[in-house]
């Protein structure tokens, strides 16, 4: 990691006002005594301190992320910044003095301030490695939570263009345009499912849950629409028993599932297949199952990108915990089978 | 202009979208005759090849083998040698969404047409492949043997246009992986995984459900897609010279041609033969 040496002078200026202070508090307590001696000692014992504890934190692994040591580690340097900067910054804080001849003549360190000066070093040095150590976690959570944000945003992005596929949609408005002028009725028909699907697709992302009625009907549109496009290589059937049909479920769960069936499981198998969706209740499950009868799970890998997939576990795992499972299975009649299980509501 | 009779060969999964092209083509190109409509990728090299039609409209995405591949497949079997040859037929790809860059290929061998079919722009197609047809028939209608090597060309920029669609089509995945070159083929025999040194790998072929790894001694059989290794194979050592087959370059003894003009390879280590595609043929050639 490079040196951000404007972050570090941005510090250290920090640190030497912080010193100044400290001085200027110790003056003001005995004013009987120089200014000049507490200002030397306090700023060298800060620059010392200051130049152990945040270049120090450059060799440590731990600092590469949050800019400061883990636990034991970030202790351990403060207390080695404290005593370097104690023992570095009086000496030559003391040659100084001599050198150029702070101290009035006669006056002599008095006998408790070796033990004051040590306390003050300390007490500084901590407070002053606290409010640093807050200063770099604040800008890391602040860091994670903008990328956290960017991370929903691309989600909900891919969300979208997943739903909305290009292809989907370019290849629906073909065939809309042509049965305009062939059979106006069922265009019309056509459009009303395409209107729903969109609708549904498009406020997926602000309402989080709606029942399972819902969540077939929207299931029911887009099969409608894929009936029109594929002919007859498409059967579908959709099994809802009534009495589950207020259970509430994430908006749109079951979608990614039956579009993977269409793309990856039908569209690439010559003559077609079936999808067979169908909702059950075990004790206080709630159990939904996509089948299809596609090319089956190998199917998935030659081209998919799975996203469609990770986003339903996902979701299942946010809202549910370890309730909320999917499980990919082979179907026994060739092709593939889904089997969603959520807590009932 | 003279309208041109010509015959034509549409490849569309949608049934109400083939039935739609027909008629749009029925009124912009009266003179066209549509000898069967297909709905897969591999129906439409069958037919293809039967039917020998002067035009081709292919969809991209179709069930079995996409429209580029089938394409591809076709060109390799198109009987383009033996004295009664017919000319390759000109291309024209139907696809819903713009994933290819299609603007960059509007004068080219090749052309593209967006669903849904707009009058308008099938218009300009038409008018495309009459003209290309007309010039065709005016070189086969001088003597001699300048008519088979007329069709040379034509081929010859469909396939490289064929080349680059295939690279677009693959996108990013043809960029090296961000892991580096793979290094091992972790293949499963029985209940244990073999660890297969790439470097000993000969070459890999796609056969059906999976990719056969082969070996100077040993056969493996994984099912990673061949188009999910690509990426970390390294281009220099391995060379593509099918769909479903990618070489070691090193490893190949003889390249021969036979006389359809097909390529094919001779290994060192093994006894197989591979059939080298016409796209990627142009690898091929003696220094």
């Amino acid at each position: 990691m490079p040196i951000d040496w404007i972050a570090k002078l941005r510090f250290f200026l920090q640190v030497q006002a912080f010193a100044l202070a400290i001085a200027t508090i110790q003056y003001a307590f005995m004013p009987e005594r120089p200014y000049a001696p507490p200002v030397v000692y306090s700023l060298l014992i800060a620059t010392f301190t200051w130049a152990v504890i945040d270049f120090g934190r450059e060799f440590i692994p731990s600092a590469a992320e949050t800019g400061w040591p883990k636990g034991m580690q970030g202790l351990a340097l403060v207390a080695a910044g404290i005593a370097v900067g104690y023992l570095g910054g009086t000496t030559l804080a003391d040659l100084l003095c001599k050198v150029f001849h702070f101290y009035p003549p006669g006056s002599t360190p008095a006998p408790g301030e070796l033990r004051s000066s040590i306390l003050i070093t300390a007490l500084a040095g901590i407070a002053g490695s606290y409010y640093f150590y807050n200063i770099s976690k604040g800008a890391y959570l602040e860091r994670k939570m903008a990328e956290a944000r960017q991370h929903t945003n691309e989600a909900r992005l891919k969300l979208l263009e997943a739903q909305l596929e290009p292809h989907m949609l370019f290849n629906t408005l073909a065939n809309l345009r042509v049965l305009i002028a062939t059979d106006a009725p069922r265009a019309q028909h056509m459009l009303d499912h395409m209107i729903a699907y969109l609708r549904a697709t498009l406020s997926a992302s602000r309402n989080t849950t709606h029942t399972l009625q819902a969540e077939f009907d929207r299931l029911r549109d887009y099969l409608a629409l894929m009936d029109v496009r594929m002919g007859p290589r498409l059967q579908y059937a959709l099994d809802l028993p009534t009495h589950l049909a207020n259970q509430t479920v994430p908006t749109l769960l079951l979608q990614p599932l039956v579009e993977n069936a269409i793309q990856h499981g039908l569209e690439p198998k010559v003559e077609g297949g079936s999808i067979f969706v169908s909702a059950n209740q075990e004790g206080d499950i709630l159990v939904l199952e996509v089948e299809d009868t596609g090319v089956g799970l190998r199917g998935l890998d030659t081209g998919g990108t799975g996203f469609g997939l990770a986003q339903v576990r996902e979701r299942l795992a946010t809202l549910y915990g370890v309730r909320g499972q999917i499980e990919l299975l082979d179907n026994p009649a060739g092709g593939t089978r889904v089997v969603v299980q959520l807590p009932t509501a | 202009m003279t309208e041109i009779a010509a015959t034509a060969l549409i490849a569309e999964d949608e049934p109400l979208l083939a039935a739609a092209l027909q008629a749009e083509l029925a009124s912009a190109w009266p003179t066209l005759k549509v000898l069967a409509t297909v709905g897969d990728g591999a129906s439409a090299v069958r037919q293809a090849l039967a039917l020998q039609p002067d035009v081709l409209f292919f969809d991209v995405r179709m069930p079995a083998l996409n429209g580029l591949d089938a394409a591809v497949e076709l060109a390799d079997e198109w009987d383009h040698d033996s004295p009664g040859a017919r000319p390759f037929p000109a291309l024209v790809f139907v696809t819903a969404y713009d994933q290819y860059a299609v603007q960059a290929f509007e004068a080219e061998a090749v052309d593209y047409v967006l669903k849904p079919v707009q009058a308008a722009r099938l218009q300009k197609t038409v008018a495309k492949l009459q003209q290309m047809l007309a010039a065709r028939a005016a070189a086969s209608s001088t003597p001699s043997a300048a008519a088979a090597q007329a069709t040379e060309p034509h081929l010859q920029a469909t396939l490289d246009q064929l080349r680059q669609l295939m690279a677009a089509a693959q996108g990013p995945s043809t960029a090296p992986s961000a892991d580096g070159p793979l290094k091992v083929i972790q293949a499963s025999v029985g209940s244990s995984i073999h660890m297969v040194p790439v470097d000993d790998v000969l070459y890999f072929e796609a056969a059906d459900k999976y990719v056969r790894v082969l070996t100077a001694a040993h056969e493996y059989l994984i099912r990673t897609p061949l188009k999910d290794l690509l990426p970390g194979l390294n281009t220099q050592e391995f060379w593509q010279i099918h769909r479903s087959t990618v070489v070691r370059a090193t490893a190949i003894d003889t390249v021969s041609r036979d006389e359809a003009g097909k390529l094919s390879l001779t290994l060192r280590g093994r006894s197989d033969k591979l059939s080298v595609s016409r796209i990627y043929a142009q690898r091929f050639k003696a220094m």
